[in-house]
């Protein structure tokens, strides 16, 4: 009997039967979901440099710990991430030379720079509350390895979140200068937040296929109208305010307006000409440089052990005293 | 009124001392965060510095409470100058590289195993506690770091070479482990300190096995630096401090 793979792919689709690694699936939907699920990897390491920047300066040793451990949270998602496409057929290595030669694109948000502490809330309660809508949603994907990662994730994230609303409700009950750098930070990462989700569903290219295929399950102007009607919300506990003269209550739509995304300064930024693409690229070329012969030399280590060790492995390399 | 603590004007400055040295060293471990050579590497030099971080704050907390109402964790690590830190200065140095890191690792997790081996048995019950936890942290700090001096000794002519490149750099910097400061000497009578004497024979042994299997040549000084324990720091300290300490001084009294 033939077996016509694209229509039991399709049907698994339907059924809500995850794809998994070695199902056949249509080359665009492997290419997509490495796309997808790269940038994601790669937004998590890029997404490690402004919050690690504070790390040093952090203002108790309380939250010191909590922001290490959190940027250290990113990079193991990266990790579960890189796995996760790793089972499409394209090797760590090669996706971080698409990184680091501007092949692949990470999200654009961390082209913004972390100017003060009350970056480290803004960050936390805007662009992890962005992402955690757009990684609850992505927990429903269909390839599995992703879904999977994702559900991981989405517990991490939600503490980075208010962890994040917390640094911002303390400023915001500070001094009048905390409070003043609580507003300003909200005001810096509001739109750039908005524009995590992409472009309007009428621009955005690869958005019909990746529905159809259940890689996205809600539009980008969907995810969109939920943040904000969600921000909304949480803004008035901070008693500070949102940069939008335009927000307001539509009664019709039982949604928040909003006002004119700028779409000029995020394709700028898309392209390479945000205020920090070039150093945060840099900064992962350099770890990766100086990091050369490190890997080499653990290469080098490895190969060695397997030839001096035809006798089964003992445990680890050497025993603790 | 509060009872006086026995032995409050030694436990005091021993408490700081190790606080600190676990503090600078965890700060400059956390320096690697997202600039790491292998991710999972990056993840687990952090994970060093985030237990190293946990024992500062231990080591703090109970300071803070030997030292009265007025003082926090936060006050000890922020609002005190370098001429007052009395860290190791083999923690304030420079990351420089990968080799350096890892080698200072090393050196500094064999001490603290056989440090908090001792120092568990001390009759202060609170830093009893505090090595016994701490201990199971760095039999995994020391296992790592370990296993990184002897794959980057034993791994290419290059990685040997930074390797010993390391071994140069740091060897004026371990013999302060094993200096027994003033505090240390009166601490010990009450069994509260550590003899160090009794545990650099081990720390020495500990090298020599892991150099063997690593190829490398450990180096002895010839002019050691032990400023360290009295306050007497390089500038490397100093600069650490001012962007450690950097929102604290400028927004004095303030919460976050």
């Amino acid at each position: 009997m033939q077996v016509n793979f694209e229509e039991l792919f399709l049907s698994k689709i339907d059924k809500e039967i995850k794809i998994e690694p070695k199902d056949w699936m249509p080359e665009k939907y492997r290419q997509t979901n490495i796309r997808q699920i790269s940038q994601h990897a790669h937004s998590e390491i890029v997404g490690m440099l402004p919050e690690g920047a504070w790390i040093t300066r952090a203002p108790s040793l309380k939250r010191k710990a909590i922001l290490l451990a959190k940027v250290q949270d990113e990079g193991g998602h990266g990790l579960y991430l890189y796995s996760a496409a790793e089972t499409l057929g394209i090797s760590r290595d090669e996706m971080t030379d698409q990184l680091l030669t501007g092949k692949a694109k990470y999200s654009s948000i961390f082209n913004y720079p972390s100017l003060t502490w009350a970056d480290m809330g803004a960050i936390g309660w805007l662009v992890d509350g962005a992402a955690i809508l757009n990684q609850v949603m992505l927990c429903r994907t269909s390839y599995g390895p992703y879904a999977r990662a994702m559900v991981r994730i989405c517990k991490e994230e939600s503490f980075h979140q208010r962890q994040g609303f917390e640094i911002l409700l303390v400023l915001s009950q500070g001094t009048d200068e905390q409070k003043a750098m609580c507003q300003d930070a909200i005001n810096r990462w509001w739109w750039p937040s908005l524009m995590m989700f992409g472009p309007t569903d009428s621009e955005s290219t690869n958005s019909d296929q990746s529905i159809k295929w259940k890689i996205k399950r809600k539009s980008n102007d969907e995810l969109r109208q939920q943040f904000v009607d969600m921000a909304v919300q949480q803004i008035k506990v901070l008693n500070m305010t949102l940069p939008d003269a335009d927000l307001k209550w539509n009664d019709e739509r039982k949604h928040y307006d909003f006002g004119a995304i700028n779409w000029d300064e995020f394709w700028q930024v898309v392209k390479g000409n945000g205020p920090c693409n070039k150093e945060r690229l840099d900064a992962r070329k350099k770890a990766w440089n100086d990091g050369a012969w490190v890997r080499e030399a653990a290469i080098a280590y490895a190969e060695k052990k397997k030839k001096s060790l035809p006798q089964p492995l003992q445990g680890g390399a050497l025993k603790t005293a | 009124m509060q009872q006086p603590i026995p032995n409050s004007q030694f436990l005091i400055p021993y408490c700081l001392h190790l606080a600190d040295t676990t503090l600078i060293l965890s700060h400059r471990n956390s320096e690697w965060c997202g600039h790491g050579p292998i991710l999972e590497q990056d993840i687990a030099l952090t994970n060093i510095a985030l237990d190293l971080l946990g024992q500062a704050r231990n080591l703090y907390q109970y300071a803070a409470t030997l030292m009265g109402d007025e003082f926090d964790e936060d006050k000890l690590a922020y609002l005190r100058n370098p001429s007052e830190f009395k860290n190791h200065l083999i923690t304030e140095r420079p990351n420089e590289d990968w080799a350096v890191t890892v080698l200072r690792q090393f050196y500094f997790s064999s001490f603290q195993h056989y440090f908090y081996s001792e120092l568990k048995n001390s009759s202060d019950k609170q830093l009893a506690a505090i090595a016994n936890k701490s201990l199971k942290e760095v039999a995994y700090h020391l296992r790592w770091s370990s296993e990184w001096v002897i794959r980057l000794g034993d791994g290419t002519t290059e990685s040997n070479a930074k390797m010993q490149n390391a071994v140069e750099v740091l060897k004026d910097y371990t013999d302060e482990f094993f200096v027994m400061s003033n505090e240390e000497i009166e601490l010990l009578q009450q069994a509260i300190s550590v003899d160090l004497s009794t545990i650099k024979n081990n720390w020495q042994q500990k090298i020599n096995e892991v150099f063997a299997e690593a190829t490398l040549q450990f180096l002895y000084s010839t002019q050691p630096k032990i400023g360290g324990k009295l306050c007497q720091h390089t500038q490397y300290l100093t600069d650490l401090l001012v962007d450690m300490q950097v929102l604290q001084r400028t927004y004095p009294n303030s919460v976050w």
